[in-house]
């Protein structure tokens, strides 16, 4: 296992390497600088401040420069930001996405395992059908369309919940419910999938003829391997949150880090988005790392590879 | 009679033109009543998205300032927009742009992923293990920031959209058509064209491809709507189609500013667009269990 764990650590320098000279070369070569919007700055000042965060070097120099830093954790000063560090800035946003991945994916796991078991219970009942048909309405009704009905019902209409914004609890409520939803869905169906495979296997026989309790045999047997295609879907279920969380923050104007990071790219930030993308990068390869340790503890067949 | 049977007959009646693989997955899809219907929802949309923009009397981008925010009647059936401009018509452009998208950046990743996998599943060895590993590496980047960053940095460019789309929805593409590829070099009749000594080229197109059809209609399916959601996601932030263009996502972004005084605006586009990924959903997964009755769900 902690062999498993190092091969991928060492298998994620490459990639990170890749992504950092991919991005960098990517947001030098798209068309603007740093300093092209900003109105009334005479040309000695612009040449100072392209001086002053190493601009006037050539390509390769501030790439070896960007990568000497790099290595030694320095992200580098944000071009727009004046006087904060780029990891001040993610330190600053990220919180705020978190919290609102974190709660949709509480919701998403509350709302479909659950909602995936009784289907898997009650194969071809009225409840399967009522369940599976809201479960595929949740995976095709996109965020962008779902959060602002929300918005129409829930605060335009009933004015119960706050519409934008990120103060209090109740403004988290939306926002999350937005997100959480759309996996809530797919969990519910992969769910009632592995649970149904689960269920005809010989050891749920087994467990049953010995005469455990129905509510024994599902959460002692037949969860642990039902759970199985749930968990593969965590990993990539982290970094769909991720990006989902760039249309939430817009649709309800969350300080996040999404939306520091559309920002930073329009108003070429060269540093905070690639500073961002690392971040991201780094982010999705350590839940993906988590989710595989996750699996192979839960499946004995996958711990070889 | 069972799916290899047929494949076979299939085989060996490839130059005729029905064949009774897929004569039986039509004839299992038909049966499918969620699948059927799907179908013909989607060709329905179709039908109204590409001849409809033609024989409606008002343009999508005809503005009428006497007429704004006007509800659904009978003069603009879904109700006109902040610019008097047909709601209606302005759907069903964005539909084509939308539909559109999803085809072309579909067709995009098709040809890359099934040229990659076929490739690398039917060189085996060193090149497969280095070919998928570089998939690997690619699966782990974040792609989506990437396609966002992209669009940011070069600005709404419709042929970028086709690639940088297609280029994030190749890699299931290349696994599945890989892993398929695997399994087809051993069976007994690409030995045999072996042995009769048919060039690699011939073995792959006229052998392999043929074969990977079914897995590779099946995902394409999938990846249409996967792709208009990507679509819509970009149009969403600001970055896709450049008004008085439409599609279904910018059309749900300016509904959504002005649901306040005008909910329609947003609930026609959405209605349409949740539809018709919905649709091809069902139709997606019927064509899986037509097409490959082995791995029928339950």
């Amino acid at each position: 296992m902690v062999k498993f764990i190092l091969v991928r650590i060492l298998q994620a320098i490459p990639t990170l390497f890749l992504i950092a000279t991919l991005t960098f070369f990517m947001t030098r070569m798209a068309p603007g600088g740093p300093f092209d919007s900003e109105k009334n700055i005479p040309d000695e000042i612009k040449e100072k401040l392209e001086a002053h965060f190493g601009l006037d070097k050539p390509l390769h120099e501030q790439f070896i420069l960007y990568i000497n830093n790099l290595l030694q954790g320095d992200l580098g000063p944000s071009f727009k930001y004046m006087g904060w560090d780029v990891s001040e800035l993610i330190a600053k946003a990220f919180p705020v996405s978190a919290q609102l991945g974190i709660l949709s994916l509480c919701i998403a796991l509350l709302m479909g395992l659950p909602a995936g078991i009784i289907a898997a219970l009650r194969k071809n009942s009225s409840y399967d059908y009522f369940l599976m048909i809201s479960a595929m309405l949740g995976i095709c009704l996109p965020t962008f369309v779902l959060g602002p009905l929300l918005i129409l019902i829930f605060s335009s209409w009933l004015g119960w919940l706050p519409p934008l914004g990120w103060y209090s609890f109740s403004d988290m409520i939306l926002p999350s419910l937005t997100l959480g939803l759309f996996y809530a869905a797919y969990i519910a169906r992969l769910t009632r999938a592995g649970m149904l495979e689960t269920l005809n296997q010989d050891y749920i026989r087994t467990a049953r003829a010995k005469g455990a309790s129905p509510i024994r045999v599902v959460l002692c047997h037949a969860l642990k391997g039902g759970l199985l295609p749930v968990v593969t879907f965590l990993g990539p279920a982290f970094a769909g949150l991720i990006s989902g969380s760039f249309i939430i923050e817009s649709i309800f104007f969350i300080p996040g880090l999404g939306r520091f990071f559309v920002t930073a790219a329009f108003n070429r930030d060269y540093t905070m988005v690639l500073g961002t993308v690392l971040f991201y990068a780094c982010l999705i390869i350590i839940l993906n790392l988590v989710v595989d340790i996750i699996q192979a503890s839960l499946d004995p067949k996958s711990r070889g590879r | 009679m069972s799916i290899e049977n047929t494949k076979v007959q299939n085989l060996i009646s490839s130059s005729t033109k029905s064949s009774s693989l897929w004569r039986d997955a039509w004839i299992r899809l038909r049966a499918n009543r969620l699948a059927a219907l799907s179908l013909f929802f989607f060709v329905l949309v179709s039908i109204l998205t590409i001849i409809g923009p033609e024989i409606i009397s008002t343009s999508y981008d005809e503005q009428d300032l006497n007429n704004t925010f006007a509800a659904p009647g009978s003069t603009h059936l879904f109700g006109t927009d902040n610019l008097g401009r047909d709601l209606f018509a302005r759907v069903l452009h964005g539909g084509r742009i939308s539909l559109a998208v999803g085809f072309l950046a579909t067709a995009v990743s098709l040809i890359i992923g099934v040229a990659y996998g076929m490739t690398s599943g039917y060189l085996g060895g060193k090149m497969d293990a280095l070919m998928m590993r570089i998939v690997d590496i690619l699966y782990s980047l974040p792609f989506t920031i990437f396609v966002i960053l992209l669009m940011v940095l070069f600005g709404r460019n419709f042929v970028l959209l086709f690639i940088a789309i297609g280029a994030v929805e190749w890699l299931t593409m290349a696994r599945i058509t890989r892993g398929q590829t695997l399994s087809l070099k051993q069976a007994e009749f690409i030995e045999s064209a072996r042995a009769l000594g048919y060039s690699h080229k011939r073995i792959l197109f006229r052998h392999i491809l043929p074969n990977l059809i079914g897995p590779v209609i099946v995902y394409a399916t999938l990846t249409v709507p996967a792709v208009m959601l990507l679509e819509a996601v970009l149009s969403f932030l600001g970055l896709g189609v450049q008004a008085p263009m439409s599609s279904w996502g910018s059309l749900i972004k300016e509904g959504s500013e002005k649901m306040d005084i005008a909910p329609w605006l947003i609930f026609f586009p959405g209605l349409f667009f949740s539809l018709t990924l919905l649709a091809l959903n069902f139709l997606g997964d019927g064509l899986r269990d037509a097409l490959d009755p082995k791995s029928a769900k339950d």
